[in-house]
């Protein structure tokens, strides 16, 4: 997968987002904001940077990911799903009655390293991973997906504080930058930013992408880390909900399930999405 | 069930140990030579852990956090997915419940072996008052589904628990106070993780307790002897998984059961002991020592220990006292 061209990950970007609507609609709950704004992440994570497979699972030289967000977890599955490391139509389950897929993260599915979703825990548990790789002369790296809103936790801060002061350049955290939460505006809700000079000042290398545009994700992710010596930050300027248009940019889609007219309309735009990219790729 | 030194003449006064928390650092230190994937994390906590030692033989197997008690448990947990040995080490007080979330999600729920080690434990700080006793660390993690809490009475409990926890691949809690704590064990005692030790037998009273409180208990069944009087001294070591039948038989088998704990008596040994007896449908005349609803009193460990009768005399008391309340019935 590795010499996927960036036209066939945008397709694939397009198919995961149809396949994560599909299993929200079915369980009728999900993260679908969220989901939809690290989706591409995931997908370039997974597919072009990140040494792990379901073959290589238990090599203690796999790279790692630690996904801090874990209420998109939609997202995980159905990334995961396409990797091969169950099959898909397990996503049939989420949610039901004594099911392993959880609304979060959990190690009973196969892929998953860590139990997350009660924010402001990855930064910490991939510290701790990237500083066994460290000690243990492994070159593997440690990538963990954080959200804006999560970062008015307080213990992202005590693990950015330690990563810098570990030299733990084997680590890297991408921000999905979506600038929404819950309740609205993450600028107007507990403002974080400025998030670079913050990161900065406790001894990150900071630097921002495009987190919808393939290419520029490709290039970001395959060429950290950037400072030997330093952890690094990628600022993944998102918007929540991305790839349909209705969900773009509000708010109540944080968790919102789409109605069965939505589920049409939204399946309608990235089918629409995904046959213009063949014929540009045509 | 493991005996302690049931025979020993019940009136001989016991020997003084060390500090339970010195056993549990030469205890790593000499794990650490054979093991260079055990790691110490504390959090700006290697002094009050008695851990200045290790660090200075094993300066690269001590990982420091600052004071971050969150940060320390969510890093030992990454360490110990990587393969690691870790005993997490800092003051009770802050660990257990500072850090509740990461221990309940990035430890036990993600289930990796973390050993936590919360210092200083029950009222050890003494008149630094409330903020630094630790007197909820049980209640708390007891409801915590996936993971061993072992609270050890003496240097003996101390040793085996720390070399069993090293061998687990389960998380675990241990609870060491501050004080050199006095030889309950014969040399060569055996002891199992969730297995109850019987450290006097008797059937008149039986007291149930763990950590520190141990003693106490153990030097008023020496008063209660010589008064006639049979005290059952139970070292409860292993607070979670509890060894419900040694409950059970005390019970049966005892006119009356004392709990004793350096802890609050909401949630602790005594809550869980009187759960056991009444799912069991056993009744005796049952009294619960410890820490009650109130912040504590200003002192030392020992004075707070005595004023809440946490001593040789104030158990004595309560076990007379509650004999004597039975035959009256």
């Amino acid at each position: 997968m590795a010499s996927c061209s960036d036209k066939e990950l945008e397709i694939k970007s397009a198919v995961l987002r149809l396949a994560l609507l599909k299993y929200i609609k079915n369980a009728n709950a999900g993260h679908t904001g969220g989901d939809l704004s690290c989706i591409d992440i995931l997908n370039v994570l997974y597919n072009d940077v990140l040494n792990v497979s379901p073959e290589n699972f238990n090599d203690p030289g796999r790279d790692r990911y630690i996904q801090s967000k874990g209420h998109a977890v939609e997202a995980l599955y159905v990334v995961l799903a396409s990797k091969g490391f169950f099959p898909e139509s397990d996503l049939e389950t989420i949610g039901r009655y004594r099911s392993h897929y959880v609304g979060h993260p959990t190690r009973h599915v196969n892929g998953i390293e860590f139990n997350t979703g009660a924010l402001g825990h990855g930064l910490s548990i991939s510290a701790g991973i990237a500083l066994a790789g460290k000690m243990d002369n492994m070159n593997y790296r440690v990538f963990t997906l954080l959200g804006d809103g999560e970062l008015a936790e307080g213990s992202n801060w005590e693990a950015a504080m330690f990563a810098s002061h570990k030299r733990l350049d084997n680590l890297v955290a991408i921000l999905d930058h979506n600038t929404l939460q819950i309740t609205g505006r993450t600028a107007e809700v507990c403002n974080p930013c400025p998030i670079d000079e913050k990161f900065r000042a406790f001894g990150w290398v900071v630097t921002h992408v495009d987190g919808h545009d393939i290419k520029d994700l490709r290039s970001v992710l395959r060429s950290v880390p950037f400072v030997t010596g330093k952890p690094t930050l990628i600022i993944a300027d998102t918007i929540k909900g991305k790839g349909v248009s209705f969900m773009e940019n509000v708010v109540k889609w944080h968790h919102g399930v789409p109605d069965d007219g939505q589920y049409k309309a939204a399946v309608r735009e990235l089918e629409l999405r995904i046959k213009e990219l063949d014929d540009k790729t045509a | 069930m493991p005996q302690g030194n049931v025979n020993m003449e019940i009136t001989d006064k016991l020997t003084t140990g060390r500090p339970n928390l010195e056993v549990y650092s030469e205890t790593l230190s000499a794990m650490a030579a054979e093991n260079s994937d055990l790691l110490v994390v504390t959090s700006d906590s290697r002094g009050s852990g008695k851990l200045v030692p290790f660090a200075q033989k094993y300066p690269e197997q001590i990982v420091e956090t600052g004071i971050a008690e969150q940060n320390l448990v969510g890093i030992s947990a990454g360490l110990a997915s990587c393969g690691k040995t870790v005993f997490a080490t800092s003051p009770a007080c802050f660990l257990a419940t500072r850090s509740l979330e990461q221990i309940k999600n990035d430890v036990a729920y993600s289930d990796y072996p973390v050993n936590l080690v919360g210092i200083s434990a029950g009222v050890s700080y003494g008149a630094l008052g409330s903020t630094h006793h630790s007197i909820h660390d049980i209640a708390a993690l007891r409801a915590v589904n996936n993971i061993i809490i072992v609270a050890p009475a003496d240097n003996h409990e101390t040793l085996m628990a720390v070399r069993a926890a090293a061998a687990s691949n389960k998380p675990f809690y241990l609870r060491f106070g501050k004080k050199p704590m006095p030889d309950l064990y014969d040399e060569g005692a055996g002891f199992d993780i969730g297995k109850a030790t019987v450290l006097t037998d008797g059937d008149d009273i039986a007291f149930i307790a763990f950590g520190e409180a141990v003693a106490p208990a153990y030097e008023a069944a020496q008063l209660l002897y010589r008064e006639g009087v049979g005290a059952r001294v139970i070292s409860m070591h292993t607070l979670k998984p509890l060894d419900n039948e040694a409950v059970i038989r005390a019970a049966l088998e005892c006119k009356a059961v004392i709990t004793v704990e350096e802890h609050s008596i909401f949630g602790g040994l005594g809550e869980a002991s009187a759960a056991v007896l009444m799912e069991e449908g056993v009744a005796v005349p049952f009294r619960r020592v410890g820490i009650p609803d109130e912040y504590t009193v200003t002192g030392s460990q020992s004075d707070i220990f005595r004023h809440y009768g946490i001593t040789a005399g104030g158990l004595y008391e309560s076990a007379l006292r509650i004999l004597k309340s039975q035959l009256k019935d």
